[in-house]
């Protein structure tokens, strides 16, 4: 069984259906793109997904036995972070929060693991550092760690490479392709068509027109 | 000056008065730090603006207690403020606007026909500006305020990893199953019953320099969110303290000195921030 399942789903604002009609799934493994123009609700349909907002219509069906807080997001930063206090092992640590559940403190197993999380992403010699002191792409490797520390099946990223420069994006890209290969399933929302088709194994491209396929699919319908 | 301050320090109430004032000085600066990061600073003002009606109507009737009456109207006006923010129908901060400035007139309106007092505008005033009745506190009241103290500072501990998930990212926080509405509606609750204790100490006008100076302060030393509490915990205390033993020692309102403590004390946070370095701008 797939690990979504996505059947006949409307996403909008305030009843009004931005992309409506929608059936496709993604297997553990995979690495879905999700393309289209800017304002065709890219966002709003991973939102839907993530269950940070209703469906209009339709429905998304987990399997696998994946639960709710097994699932890691990498949003798009928000104003407040850019001037936020927090060290980038306390924003690490925060990705178990959805586990911990009345729990107050992390054991000891979590601080291992979000140590482990960091020196994956490159940012270990950083852990005390503050946060809005990171360059960019450091930040990003941050909330990538952090994301780590919510899931080990699904990582969901809504533009993750928007205003880092080519060298950085092309670092970034590389790195969730491995994790990717790690077997972490990746969706993820970018602007980039040509980097979408290099890294992922399917595609999904919403607007005026709507297509579900592998990346040689895509290659034939985009020729 | 000494022997001046130990002559004082034998009256209870003075004693009482600097507990009082030390134990809200820290409550109140715990949560500045998530109020300020949130953008809820004016969640503060609003919510203590209703303080003060209601204390009007707790007057009107005659109570003993205000607090009963005071307490359960501000919490109850903290979860609309913060649902009203959210949905946004009217807009948050003119929701706040609205509710803030008019539960103050009405509380004003509503001493000026049913009060029996012979001083109100000393009433008003030491309700808006803090007065001295923290010097007029008796030991049941202190008691009080020493338990709720205690109960905001234990419940900021327990949860301080969860507030710091929901202050930094409420959306990665929600999309991971974290429940963000259950605590954000703590952190109002939690702001409410602070207000109310702040009253006593500072006036409704003058709460949310409480809240906010001490983080803010904070904010321009420290990096990390626990570096940055608990300096502000730290601050906050001091300052308070400080504020107390100045306004008994010159005879200034206790509320107005302590927030220009607060004052000096966030220019030399600020300059010392900017001549170390220790945060970028």
């Amino acid at each position: 069984m797939a690990l979504l399942t996505i059947k006949n789903l409307s996403v909008g604002y305030d009843g009004q259906p931005i992309v409506s009609g929608l059936n496709f799934s993604v297997n553990a493994g995979d690495y879905l793109c999700i393309v289209g123009e800017n304002g065709s609700g890219k966002t709003t349909l991973m939102k839907t997904l993530l269950g940070l907002r209703e469906p209009l219509s339709g429905q998304i069906i987990p399997g696998d036995g994946l639960k709710r807080n097994e699932i890691g997001y990498l949003p798009q930063q928000t104003i407040v972070q850019k001037d936020f206090p927090a060290s980038v092992r306390e924003i690490v640590l925060s990705g178990f929060q959805g586990r911990t559940g009345l729990r107050p403190f992390y054991n000891r197993e979590e601080k291992q693991e979000a140590e482990e999380n960091m020196r994956r992403m490159g940012i270990a010699n950083h852990a005390d550092q503050c946060y809005r002191e990171l360059s960019g792409g450091q930040q990003q490797r941050v909330l990538l760690a952090r994301a780590l520390c919510a899931t080990r099946k699904i990582l969901l990223l809504d533009e993750p490479v928007s205003g880092l420069d080519p060298k950085v994006t092309e670092e970034l890209y590389k790195l969730i392709y491995s994790l990717n290969q790690e077997k972490i399933t990746i969706i993820m929302i970018s602007h980039d068509v040509a980097a979408a088709v290099q890294y992922a194994t399917h595609i999904l491209h919403i607007g005026n027109t709507v297509f579900f396929g592998t990346k040689d699919e895509w290659r034939v319908v985009a020729g | 000056m000494i022997e001046k301050l130990s002559l004082y320090f034998q009256y209870p109430f003075v004693r009482y008065a600097l507990i009082v004032g030390v134990l809200i000085a820290l409550c109140s600066s715990l949560l500045g730090v998530t109020l300020v990061l949130k953008r809820f600073s004016f969640i503060g003002d609003g919510l203590s603006h209703v303080a003060f009606g209601a204390m009007a109507i707790a007057a009107v009737f005659n109570l003993s207690n205000e607090m009963l009456i005071v307490l359960p109207v501000t919490v109850i006006s903290a979860v609309l403020l913060l649902r009203t923010g959210q949905n946004t129908r009217i807009k948050g901060d003119s929701a706040i606007a609205m509710i803030s400035v008019g539960a103050m007139a009405l509380g004003y309106l509503l001493m000026n026909i049913f009060s029996t007092s012979s001083n109100l505008s000393g009433d008003v005033c030491s309700t808006l500006f803090g007065s001295t009745s923290i010097l007029t506190l008796n030991e049941r009241e202190v008691i009080l305020c020493a338990v709720l103290s205690a109960l905001v500072v234990l419940i900021f501990v327990l949860f301080y990893n969860k507030i710091f998930a929901v202050t930094f990212d409420e959306a990665f926080a929600k999309a991971t199953g974290t429940p963000v509405d259950r605590y954000n509606l703590l952190i109002a609750v939690i702001t409410a019953v602070i207000i109310v204790l702040a009253m006593n100490l500072v006036g409704s006008l003058l709460i949310s320099a409480l809240v906010i100076f001490p983080a803010l302060s904070a904010m321009r030393l420290f990096g990390s969110f626990k570096g940055v509490t608990i300096c502000s915990a730290i601050i906050s205390v001091i300052c308070a303290a400080a504020g107390i033993i100045i306004s008994i020692l010159a005879g200034t309102p206790v509320g107005s000195t302590i927030v220009a403590v607060d004052i000096v004390a966030f220019a030399v946070c600020f300059i010392v921030g900017k001549v170390t370095g220790a945060t970028k701008e």
